[in-house]
């Protein structure tokens, strides 16, 4: 089947590129069970958001997409940094948020990740270099913009890693920080997760484009590349690249990442099995599913057996079943908490706190 | 950081020989691209850096509204307290200058409704350094709203050798002492209350007190029902339009605290309610001004 989202399959092998010949055989069961844990978390989230009243608003799921986060995540150093939009669980089980936190966030409940003032939207970690979870579409590109300029204005060796979907490449704020990113030199890589879809609109009905999105960074002069995003090694190899010409260069790229998602744009997307065929999900599901390719890559290479497989699997089970019973057990948010974490000074009792109303 | 800040020296030389005291590292000129700009302050914020950004006008703020109001307000609160946005957006907000209705906004009372902001409006030399100082200390997102109309005042300012000038958030003051009545007002309208109170003074014996709010959020909520109670009458003068203005918001902390005290109904002063108007005829009566004070304060004093 020809889409304009066909996975386009490489001539090369990128598993004997330098960063991925360096991954130990622990290093990629490790992001198998990533993805397997992502996965699982979010079929976990969808059982339970059907539920009457278990969960409120809207819920992205990333599904199919597993190897982008997990990609990317992997790659990681203490200096790098990392922005999303609203599909933003997959990212944040990634760079080691616990499904506890993330599940019990879900849920509205105290203890998540926002203590139930973000959503699913919404999930931040800090201490992670995680700065979110954005709900307005681009809006979050300007910010991946300041990351990177902190990181350069700090004389730090890192970069920020600012995701956004190829429904967000048609808005002002993403080709303004494009701009600023290439005329600073801003150690920042925009990856576009394009998963054909922004909503229910297919990407030849919604962006003017000649070959593919990432080439309209050439009008800013920036380096850009195509992934194919099923292709775990793939993923890491590109994106590997950019982050170092970030780091090491203070130059930005767009990465544009080939990837498909099986559910709606969220599960209140009652019609997407109307915009696009059921044939084409179903190929998807079987011939192009990320975490069944890593899978097979893992058992090839003697990595992974079926045991080990079966076995990571179970466990990612009941660590989702037990995120949803602490989730269920957490605490609601109280009615005092609403007025809380607005102002730091308040929340801090600072002397400039008790001045005004 | 913003629009001609540097090399241009500010296009009303606010930031005029910044750059050549620290380069280009903390004084950066950034191209027409206030939703990038912006946000890219907002992004460096988060980890620690305090960038002070300049909208060459405050009615510019229309093309980087989510930015303004969604990543710098909500961050904090969507993460439950764990990210905080120590910006400092300043900038002019004021009519009179007859450039029309797309660079005459006046909106402090538009982003002082956005809780997680805070809003302040100097109205002297003094102030504006001293407010300025305290924002960039702030750990919050602050927003400075200035007046072209004033950048040529002079006035006393503190000797730096004398310690650290602060005037704190939240914290009006009475521009004049007065017992007949209370002009409450801030930015370029209270030099319009001190001149109205002149004139009321000398010409109707009515000694008028006016309080300076300087900060809109957090508002000093307490110096405005002290002078209400010490003068029982009050005009409320403000640029921004009366509709859901911040005369508004504070008609109804006056209703609701110190109603017992009122000898006469709350009066406003705004900006005429419709878009500023070009023509340099009518402009200045479209503003508040000492005409339409002291005009005010004669149908209830």
């Amino acid at each position: 089947m020809e889409t304009a989202n066909s996975p386009n399959h490489s001539p090369l092998n990128f598993a004997g590129s330098p960063i991925n010949k360096t991954l130990s055989a622990e290093e990629k069961l490790e992001t198998f069970r990533q993805m397997v844990r992502i996965r699982r978390f979010e079929q976990a989230a969808l059982k339970n958001y059907q539920k009457d009243g278990t969960m409120g608003g809207f819920l992205h799921l990333y599904i199919g997409q597993e190897s982008v986060a997990v990609g990317a995540a992997s790659l990681m150093g203490d200096h790098d940094h990392m922005i999303t939009a609203y599909r933003c669980h997959a990212h944040a089980l990634a760079v080691g948020m616990n499904m506890n936190e993330c599940m019990a966030e879900l849920y509205g409940k105290a203890t998540g990740c926002s203590k139930g003032k973000g959503g699913s939207m919404h999930f931040f970690a800090p201490d992670k270099n995680f700065w979110g979870g954005h709900g307005i579409v681009a809006g979050q590109t300007p910010l991946g913009l300041g990351l990177g300029y902190g990181l350069k204005y700090k004389g730090l060796e890192g970069c920020a890693l600012c995701f956004l979907g190829d429904g967000a490449i048609n808005q002002g704020a993403f080709h303004e920080s494009l701009n600023i990113a290439a005329l600073f030199g801003i150690p920042v890589v925009y990856i576009i997760e394009n998963n054909g879809y922004s909503m229910g609109t297919s990407q030849k009905r919604s962006s003017a484009y000649k070959d593919c999105l990432a080439q309209r960074s050439e009008a800013y002069d920036m380096d850009w590349d195509v992934v194919n995003g099923e292709d775990f090694y793939e993923v890491r190899a590109k994106t590997h690249i950019a982050m170092e010409r970030a780091r090491k260069e203070h130059k930005p790229t767009i990465l544009e990442i080939m990837t498909y998602r099986y559910y709606g744009h969220s599960v209140a997307d009652a019609n997407h099995k109307k915009y696009r065929s059921p044939e084409e999900i179903a190929d998807y599901k079987k011939n192009h599913d990320p975490i069944n390719l890593w899978r097979a890559k893992l058992l090839e290479e003697g990595v992974l057996t079926e045991e080990s497989a079966k076995t990571i699997n179970a466990a990612a089970k009941e660590e989702t079943a037990a995120a949803v019973k602490f989730a269920e057990d957490s605490p609601a948010p109280t009615i005092a908490d609403i007025s809380t974490d607005v102002y730091w000074e308040t929340d801090n009792d600072t002397e400039a706190s008790k001045i005004g109303l | 950081m913003g629009e001609e800040v540097a090399q241009y020296n500010g296009a009303y030389k606010v930031t005029r020989g910044l750059w050549d005291k620290w380069g280009d590292k903390r004084i950066v000129d950034t191209p027409i691209s206030e939703a990038g700009f912006i946000g890219m302050g907002i992004g460096a914020s988060m980890l620690g850096i305090r960038p002070v950004m300049e909208l060459m006008f405050w009615s510019f703020h229309s093309v980087a509204f989510d930015q303004l109001v969604n990543n710098a307000a909500c961050c904090r609160y969507m993460s439950g307290g764990l990210i905080n946005v120590p910006i400092v957006m300043r900038g002019p907000a004021n009519g009179g200058t007859n450039v029309g209705a797309t660079h005459s906004h006046t909106p402090e009372g538009l982003f002082a409704a956005f809780p997680g902001l805070k809003v302040c409006s100097p109205a002297t030399p003094a102030d504006a350094k001293g407010m300025m100082k305290t924002a960039i200390r702030d750990n919050d997102p602050v927003y400075v709203m200035e007046n072209t109309t004033l950048y040529g005042n002079t006035g006393e300012v503190p000797d730096p050798a004398d310690g650290d000038f602060l005037i704190p958030l939240g914290k009006a003051d009475i521009k004049r002492e007065g017992s007949d009545i209370s002009l409450i007002a801030h930015g370029r309208s209270v030099i319009h209350c001190l001149e109205a109170a002149k004139i009321l003074q000398e010409e109707h014996g009515i000694n008028a007190e006016v309080l300076d709010l300087r900060s809109i959020r957090p508002l000093d909520v307490d110096a405005i029902l002290a002078s209400v109670a010490k003068t029982h009458r009050v005009v409320l003068v403000d640029e921004s339009k009366p509709f859901c203005g911040v005369s508004a918001q504070i008609t109804t902390l006056i209703q609701e605290y110190a109603f017992d005290y009122l000898d006469a109904p709350v009066k406003r002063v705004c900006t005429i309610d419709a878009p500023a108007i070009y023509s340099p005829h009518v402009e200045q009566d479209q503003l508040p001004n000492a005409k339409r004070i002291v005009a005010q304060v004669l149908t209830i004093a």
